[in-house]
């Protein structure tokens, strides 16, 4: 079975201007609603208590508003979740009341309503905690991009990593923007993804540099672009392939792994489509804008020594 | 041609056999159970199992088997229901002194036990349970510790007669002011010699400025943060769980998971708790009343108050504290009052007897001491604080000398039985406010589990039936290297008993989707050989060579990412990480070598006009 012509002849890099312009429109959207709009971010980043609970019967959310503001919580955020059973609460810690207190007035309320109800989860994140894993989060990116980018180098060539990590700018400012225009919550499991993205599209691109690389020392009559139009070719299937099952299980653990993982997958959803399209039209061209030239690899290992007998 | 060499097939086949026995004890699901043990650590006999056969008997609830296994009896249940009804039962019979706990016990067959192979351990999201993270404040300690010098300070300079115009804390210092000027050399000397790491500073006017070094607040610090450690281990002992964690996590915090826990209220309350008591004189030589009017105490006291609002005061010495006690227990005093009789170790005993000698028919007081942790608002942000609650519980006139033992009342039948659960579990050291909790009730932990097995399940299906359409043999080849990685993840998983969490189900998926890309990877470039005019051998050969540097690179790089995950992440995040590493690892196995072992098995050696791939 094949899914390509065998000889496709796509000329992407005939088409980077179009894909610069389309990327940085949509770049520049994603930057502006994350400017103005911001993220959603999830509690596990601003502190604060989430109650998911399940009730009996359909839940009466206006009564657990009513309940919850009697006892003093009249900004609490009451939504369902999943079904009409389930319903998570949302708070932020204030005065004189702690998590704990919070939890266990939210629950005497619920059990006023329902005596049957089940705590399903409780999360509640201090201020503290919130900020150091927002700060953390943001460091995992910076030195994974750092790292990556002195690895990239360090194989290919300082042209390559450039490509590679713009490649991989683009990706995460998209991916957030889609978070922060959809209005997604962002919570730790999507920076897990986010991350996840990094290394996903890098893999991608990589794929493809390592072809542009064997190619620019074997053809070395043509021009770079020509060179890197054949490698995005031979490579092609194989891109749209790994997509293809890594896609496979993305949907199927958006729509069977459960709420929990719903942003996640999205997260990954998006992140495969952007990797994907970015190591073609963003990664190489990069590359080229920056002159690359078989010159500039002396390849750091001799890797075609055992392939001399062959034809 | 294409023909591996013996070692490397015999490498295959032992790493996947090695796999397989270390998955295995996965596949026999778990019972329903009850752990019972001592409270005090020691281990069961093995006359306690028929003891609690009996038991259950007798009440006629029907259980699987029990058992003694390392000084605990566990004892196995076919549904949840029952395993209820037998915990109430079990605890009602027993009586005090025995720990029962729910928890569920691995069907792994005892021969595998014996072996030291163990089932993954499930994280609490997959499990159900209660997951608190604790910060221990370290300037409490510090304050904590100023305030003993304090103390000791005072205690020297009178025994030695040295007479002080004041001796009070001054931010992290504590100042000692001299009536006589001619007395500064001899106090630095004793002070110092009380503790010598001590730095001791006099000014111009024979002020002594005493501070803690450096060392000693790092010293402070640690002890505080691992007594702590201590007493939460105890005091979850206390609570009756199974499998709990309770481990330090950075400079200053403590994470506790206590698996199975539905209640978190409950364990929360005995777990945060900084309860503890004082004891200390009353100073009878002013009035109460009269420093509450003027809204400061004289020198050397402070005022506090009963609960009814009524004022005492009480001199600033501590005579002993709460994390003196070794022993305490409710129960009730002479004329039937709720008390707790408590047991002081010998250096708090020798203060006590002395004291009391000293002050016969004086007035001591009990203080209850909490420290309470607030988040407050100010200007938008959110602040956090700790104040500290002393409230005098009792009153009594010394009636004799007594050293070790005592009892305390003041107190209702509850919060004596509280109060002696915390004092026999150790204090803490510094007070500890909660920071993060994570509670997962144990329907929605089924359900998470449940959910992430079903999308590991038809995300593996897809993919297996999508590769064997596109790659024909090949595809069933690395459909067999995509099922061996999965054995190996769960193997890898079982071996480092890491937990296994939601987000490493997530791992394990998306890992199963970009395992095959090393494969995808070696079969574009077979079938390009191949389109190139190349033999099928050839192709082969070229195929799994040429791929190989791209492989690399590319999960070199993915590896980073995951690395940089694990560094700087927490919890889920970190356990999203592990998963992920593993299955990048494991996969460049079974893509790489694991799929050309098979590919060679089926055409190494011989002509071949076409390949099916």
């Amino acid at each position: 079975m094949q899914l390509l012509d065998l000889k496709t002849q796509i000329d992407f890099m005939g088409k980077r201007r179009v894909a610069l312009v389309i990327s940085a429109i949509i770049m520049l959207i994603s930057l502006g609603s994350l400017v103005v709009r911001g993220l959603n971010f999830g509690i596990e980043f601003t502190g604060g208590i989430v109650i998911e609970a399940g009730f009996q019967e359909a839940a009466d959310l206006v009564a657990v508003r009513d309940g919850l503001g009697e006892v003093g919580f009249g900004e609490a955020v009451v939504q369902n979740f999943g079904s009409s059973r389930d319903i998570t609460i949302q708070l932020m810690p204030r005065e004189d009341r702690g998590g704990t207190e919070i939890r266990n007035e939210v629950m005497a309320v619920l059990q006023d309503i329902d005596t049957g109800v089940d705590l399903r989860r409780v999360e509640f994140v201090g201020p503290q905690v919130g900020k150091e894993l927002a700060e953390q989060g943001g460091l995992a990116a910076l030195f994974a991009l750092m790292f990556i980018l002195a690895y990239v180098a360090f194989r290919f060539q300082w042209k390559f990593a450039v490509g590679a990590v713009a490649a991989l700018v683009h990706d995460v400012l998209i991916v957030l923007g889609f978070f922060s225009i959809a209005a997604v919550e962002f919570d730790l499991a999507v920076l897990a993804a986010v991350l996840a993205v990094i290394g996903y599209s890098l893999n991608d691109t990589i794929v493809v540099f390592d072809r542009i690389r064997e190619n620019l020392l074997r053809i070395r009559k043509q021009t770079a672009e020509t060179v890197m139009n054949a490698s995005l070719n031979q490579t092609l299937s194989r891109t749209i392939m790994t997509s293809l099952t890594t896609m496979i299980v993305l949907v199927a653990l958006f729509f069977l792994g459960g709420k929990a993982v719903h942003g996640f997958a999205i997260a990954l959803i998006v992140g495969v489509i952007v990797g994907t399209y970015s190591s073609i039209f963003i990664a190489s061209p990069t590359a080229l804008a920056l002159n690359v030239t078989a010159v500039d690899l002396l390849p750091p290992q001799q890797e075609d020594k055992e392939l001399d007998g062959l034809p | 041609m294409n023909r591996y060499p013996a070692w490397k097939n015999v490498v295959v086949v032992i790493a996947a056999l090695i796999g397989i026995i270390y998955a295995l004890p996965n596949v026999f699901g778990e019972d329903p159970a009850l752990q019972v043990s001592l409270e005090t650590t020691q281990p069961l006999e093995e006359s306690a199992v028929p003891q609690i056969e009996g038991a259950l008997q007798q009440a006629e609830i029907a259980f699987l088997s029990a058992a003694l296994d390392e000084g605990r009896v566990t004892v196995r249940f076919s549904d949840v229901e029952t395993q209820l009804q037998a915990v109430d039962q079990l605890r009602e019979s027993l009586g005090n002194g025995y720990v029962v706990a729910l928890t569920l016990a691995p069907r792994t067959p005892q021969f595998m036990r014996a072996l030291g192979l163990e089932p993954m351990s499930l994280g609490l999201d997959l499990r159900g349970g209660v997951h608190f993270l604790y910060q221990v404040d370290m300037e409490a300690a510090i304050e904590q510790a100023l305030q003993r010098y304090e103390s000791d300070f005072r205690t020297i300079l009178r025994d030695e007669r040295i007479r002080y115009r004041v001796i009070r804390q001054e931010g992290d210092r504590v100042l000692v002011e001299l009536r006589e000027p001619g007395d500064v050399e001899r106090t630095e000397a004793l002070l110092s010699e009380a503790d010598p790491d001590l730095q001791i500073d006099v000014d111009d006017n024979g002020v002594l400025r005493v501070s803690m070094s450096e060392e000693q607040i790092r010293q402070r610090q640690d002890f505080a943060i691992q007594q702590n450690t201590v007493t939460l281990r105890n005091r979850v002992n206390e609570l009756g769980v199974a499998e709990p964690v309770v481990q330090r996590q950075g400079l200053d915090r403590i994470v506790v998971q206590l698996p199975g826990v539905q209640d978190p209220a409950q364990a929360e309350r005995v777990l945060g708790s900084t309860a503890t008591l004082e004891f200390r004189l009353v100073d009878e030589n002013n009035n109460a009343f009269e420093a509450e009017r003027r809204g400061r105490a004289p020198l050397g006291s402070e005022l506090f108050f009963r609960p009814d609002r009524t004022p005492v005061l009480l001199k600033r010495d501590v005579i002993v504290r709460g994390e003196q006690l070794v022993d305490a227990t409710a129960g009730f005093s002479e004329d039937g009052l709720p008390a707790v009789h408590v047991q002081l170790d010998a250096k708090g005993a020798r203060r006590m007897g002395e004291t009391t000698r000293q002050n016969l028919n004086k007035g001591m007081a009990v203080l209850f001491v909490e420290q309470k942790r607030e988040v407050l608002e100010r200007n938008g942000e959110m602040i956090e604080s700790t104040r500290l609650d002393k409230e005098v519980i009792s009153v009594a006139t010394i009636r004799g000398v007594f050293s070790s033992r005592f009892q305390i009342t003041g107190l209702d039948p509850a919060e004596a039985q509280d109060l002696a659960l915390l004092l026999r579990a150790g204090s803490l050291a510094a007070p500890i406010f909660k920071v993060e909790e994570r509670t997962i009730g144990p329907s929605l932990g089924k359900e998470n589990i449940d959910r992430g097995m079903l999308a590991i399940a038809i995300g593996f299906l897809a993919v297996v039936v999508f590769m064997a359409l596109y790659y024909k043999v090949f595809g069933l080849v690395a459909n067999l290297a995509l099922l061996a990685n999965l054995v190996f993840i769960i193997a890898l998983l079982s071996m480092l008993q890491a937990s296994l969490t939601l987000p490493g189900i997530a791992g394990i998926v998306l890992t199963t989707g970009m395992a095959v890309d090393a494969n995808v990877l070696i079969f574009e470039r077979i079938r390009e050989e191949i389109r190139n005019g190349n033999s099928p051998q050839a192709s082969i050969q070229a195929g799994y060579e040429k791929a190989l540097s791209s492989i690399a690179d590319a999960n070199i790089t993915t590896l980073i990412a995951a690395a940089m995950l694990f560094i700087f992440g927490t919890g889920p995040i970190q356990g999203f990480a592990v998963t992920l590493s593993l299955g990048i690892m494991t996969s460049m196995f079974t893509a790489i070598m694991g799929t050309r072992a098979v590919v060679n098995l089926i055409y190494g050696g011989r002509r071949l006009e076409r390949l099916a791939i």
